[in-house]
């Protein structure tokens, strides 16, 4: 009776595992071994250490290192620290709320696009210098490298920009386990101030439950390839941009040493790991120390302070970054100190429009595949879970491994063996890539609304003589149609944000708004990059907008599902 | 000493968790009779209706049998138990409409859209609801929704029923005359019911046996 009833339902957690685990593990086998010369259809039949030693011999790699290791914990440390006071200032409170809704929209904004709009912020003739122009007398742009600086230090704004709300978002999934009202009211009894309590009571219960999106980050931060193209530095490039130069190097002999560099971006990822989870235990130590030495404040008005400057400074370089394309994609005549554009006009719309049909529709294809694959995966295994066949827990944080192994370390093997199998180059390979990236998302996005969903629903369905399925497809999905609508716009935003998976197993003959966006960043037509920065970001949040607006739609009648 | 080919009989029933005994419980309920359970909160008494039902949560053992007018339960997935269950929430499907979640409770053997159409409208007018078919559940008052509910159950055909403090969260006058809805269709239809409530007033109400859990 069992067995019959659950039938295909066991399959779920594996398939996901293989989905998820598959691409990756046989990606990295495919980095690591031309890493140590075995690359048989260029030649390389003999395990040897050649190309590590190209690589050791390439002048540019302590620098390149540097830029992976200092950018990203940089990116890392600020991102946390960022999200951690705007949450420690100001959860529970109506700002917070604000803050909350502006999330996903900000989220979903492609990485891309996110620093095209930083970038035509801070450049030196960008919006920022251009307001500052009246003041310092400025009447060409300052002559000073802000975009590609040698430090990387635009390159982890960029980060930084992307990973604060992406980080708050986390936190606020775990926060409801961690109590904090409650904790929030015993520490302002015992006279804590709002961010002293929550810090000492809160924090501590709820970065374990984000120590994995935060290594997630800490990885992304070290190893994005367009972010750094776009504003990091360029001589030497951070290593993973190296790497995939040297991958698109007409000199087939480089790919060798692009394995190393992907094998050793690996290892630099899992120090840099190690290294932040010392820092964790260090962290632990002085902060238990703190919380029990008594202190009723903890700067409090600074924390207040720096959290409403972080949401601003994210939200803020988000919002008018994206108004800075907008604008330059309608711009006339714009000269350097002038606010505002001397003349409007559709011209760059008229002219890239026509070329954007096709990226277009290979991204939406794309992300719809994608989508509806993850979606199906997602729901699959959450039934299984709810129908009580495995516990969650330790497979669950399999769904992290694509996000927390560097994506050129393993998209570099992938490629290859792509290649070697005749399967790359086209929309199917790019959509199955997509979906290992889409699928960690989907889940973490519906997997608290749906375990959140009142199980006497069930029951009483049940009761009524229906059976798993029919309670499934009558009950569960039709209550859950917003968390599931908004999981598939999440997907979808993060397959149109996909820059190296598109460019590496398209084999550059998919072209998406991204690839499409990043590949015009070298040429510097901000008309241009508007249009497709723009695009970009309207093709991740049109979903968003259907995601609120078909529910509402559907369920006007129904007043118990308006805020569920 | 009634007969145990009929009505609801809990035969030797018990229920422990992690090795630990939950409850022990031997009982008989007569077709259209009552028996009350009460005891404190963790005493077990939502153990006890998951058991009848069959949703008893993963890491609990049950030994035993629950035996339905001569049909013996045990393993049997919750759907096929024909057993009814109200809850203190109504838990109407929050995306049908009074109508939607009435017919959701009627048996696929009622066959034809108008055929359904009817039966749902019939059963709105007994409990003093006609017309009420496209209403947004939501928009219903307290004691509306609750006689929905029991109607959405009693339109699924069961062969007995489970109270689970149906009538906790009504106020005085609605929770006496749901109580004799209840109990009175129960009767009516010579179902056996088994009422866990903290209300010393559900149990003189009922009138029928009543067990302590502890």
């Amino acid at each position: 009776m069992l067995a019959s009833r659950a039938g295909l339902i066991w399959l779920a957690p594996a398939t996901a595992i293989a989905v998820l685990a598959g691409p990756v593990l046989a990606g990295l086998a495919g980095t690591v071994l031309p890493a140590f010369g075995y690359f048989p259809s260029l030649g390389g039949r003999a395990l040897s250490l050649d190309p590590f030693a190209a690589l050791l011999a390439w002048p540019g790699l302590p620098a390149s290192v540097w830029l992976s290791l200092g950018p990203g914990l940089l990116a890392t440390v600020l991102s946390l620290g960022f999200a951690v006071l705007i949450c420690a200032g100001w959860q529970g409170t109506a700002v917070f709320r604000a803050i909350e809704r502006a999330l996903s929209p900000v989220l979903s904004v492609p990485h891309a696009a996110a620093a095209f709009g930083l970038a035509f912020l801070i450049a030196p003739s960008g919006w920022i210098a251009r307001a500052l122009a009246p003041l310092a007398g400025w009447q060409v742009p300052p002559d000073v490298l802000i975009l590609h600086d040698p430090w990387g230090l635009s390159l982890v704004a960029g980060l930084v920009a992307k990973e604060v709300p992406f980080l708050v978002l986390m936190m606020l999934a775990a926060l409801p386990q961690a109590r904090p009202e409650q904790s929030r009211k015993v520490a302002q009894a015992l006279g804590y101030g709002r961010a002293a309590g929550w810090l000492k009571t809160v924090f501590p219960r709820v970065y374990p439950q984000i120590r994995l999106p935060v290594y997630a980050v800490l990885a992304y931060s070290m190893s994005a390839v367009d972010v750094a193209m776009i504003l990091g530095p360029t001589t030497p490039p951070p290593l993973s941009v190296q790497v995939l130069a040297w991958m698109h190097d007409p000199d087939l002999a480089l790919r060798f040493q692009a394995a190393a560099g992907a094998v050793l971006q690996l290892a630099l990822v899992l120090v840099a790991l190690a290294l932040w989870r010392g820092a964790e235990a260090l962290v632990a130590t002085l902060g238990r120390r703190w919380a029990e030495g008594g202190a009723r404040r903890a700067a409090e008005g600074a924390v207040r302070a720096g959290g409403i400057a972080a949401a601003g400074l994210t939200g803020g370089a988000a919002l008018l970054g994206l108004a800075a394309l907008a604008l330059w994609s309608a711009a006339g005549v714009w000269r350097f100190p002038a606010l505002w554009p001397e003349t409007l006009g559709p011209a760059a719309w008229m002219r890239h429009g026509p070329e954007l049909a096709q990226p277009l529709r290979d991204t939406a294809l794309i992300g719809l595949g994608a989508v509806a694959l993850a979606l199906v995966l997602a729901l699959w295994c959450l039934e299984a879970e709810q129908r009580g066949l495995r516990p969650p827990g330790r497979t669950l944080s399999l769904i992290y491994l694509p996000l927390i192994v560097p994506q050129v370390a393993f998209l570099t093997g992938l490629q290859a063996l792509a290649i070697g199998s005749g399967l790359d180059g086209g929309p199917g390979a790019v959509l199955v890539v997509h979906l290992v990236f889409v699928l960690p998302y989907v889940m973490l996005s519906l997997g608290d609304p749906y375990r959140a969903w009142d199980r006497r629903f069930g029951i009483a369905a049940a009761a009524l003589g229906a059976s798993p399925t029919r309670i499934f497809w009558r009950v569960r999905l039709p209550m859950l149609l917003r968390p599931v609508l908004t999981a598939a716009a999440v997907g979808f935003a993060v397959s149109v944000g996909q820059y190296l998976p598109t460019l590496l197993i398209g084999a550059g003959r998919v072209q998406t708004v991204t690839t499409e966006a990043v590949a015009l960043a070298s040429g510097g037509d901000r008309r241009v990059i508007g249009v497709y920065g723009i695009v970009q970001t309207a093709a991740a949040l049109v979903p968003f907008a259907l995601a609120i607006v078909l529910p509402a739609v559907l369920w006007r009648n129904r007043r118990g599902l308006r805020h569920g | 000493m009634a007969d145990r080919q009929t009505g609801l009989w809990l035969d030797g029933l018990t229920i422990s968790h992690d090795g630990g005994l939950d409850l022990a419980i031997d009982a008989h309920v007569a077709p259209g009779a009552v028996l009350t359970v009460m005891g404190p909160s963790g005493a077990g008494k939502s153990t006890l209706l998951a058991a009848i039902t069959g949703t008893l949560a993963r890491g609990f053992a049950q030994t035993g049998r629950v035996v339905l007018d001569g049909r013996d339960l045990t393993g049997l997935p919750p759907e096929a138990r024909h057993i009814g269950i109200l809850f203190q929430d109504e838990l109407l499907f929050p995306h049908l409409s009074v109508g939607g979640n009435l017919a959701f409770g009627l048996p696929a053997s009622v066959r034809g859209r108008a055929a359904r159409r009817a039966r749902v409208g019939a059963a709105l007018q007994e409990i003093g609801l006609a017309g009420f078919e496209d209403r947004d559940p939501a928009t219903l008052s307290g004691g509306q929704r609750a006689r929905v509910a029991l109607m959405r159950m009693l339109l699924s055909d069961p062969c007995a029923l489970l109270l689970d403090e149906a009538f906790s969260k009504l106020d005085t006058g609605l929770r006496a005359q749901m109580r004799e809805m209840v109990f009175g269709f129960a009767r009516d239809r010579g179902l056996p019911v088994v009422m866990v409530t903290h209300d010393p007033g559900d149990a003189e109400a009922a009138g029928g046996a009543m067990i302590t859990l502890d």
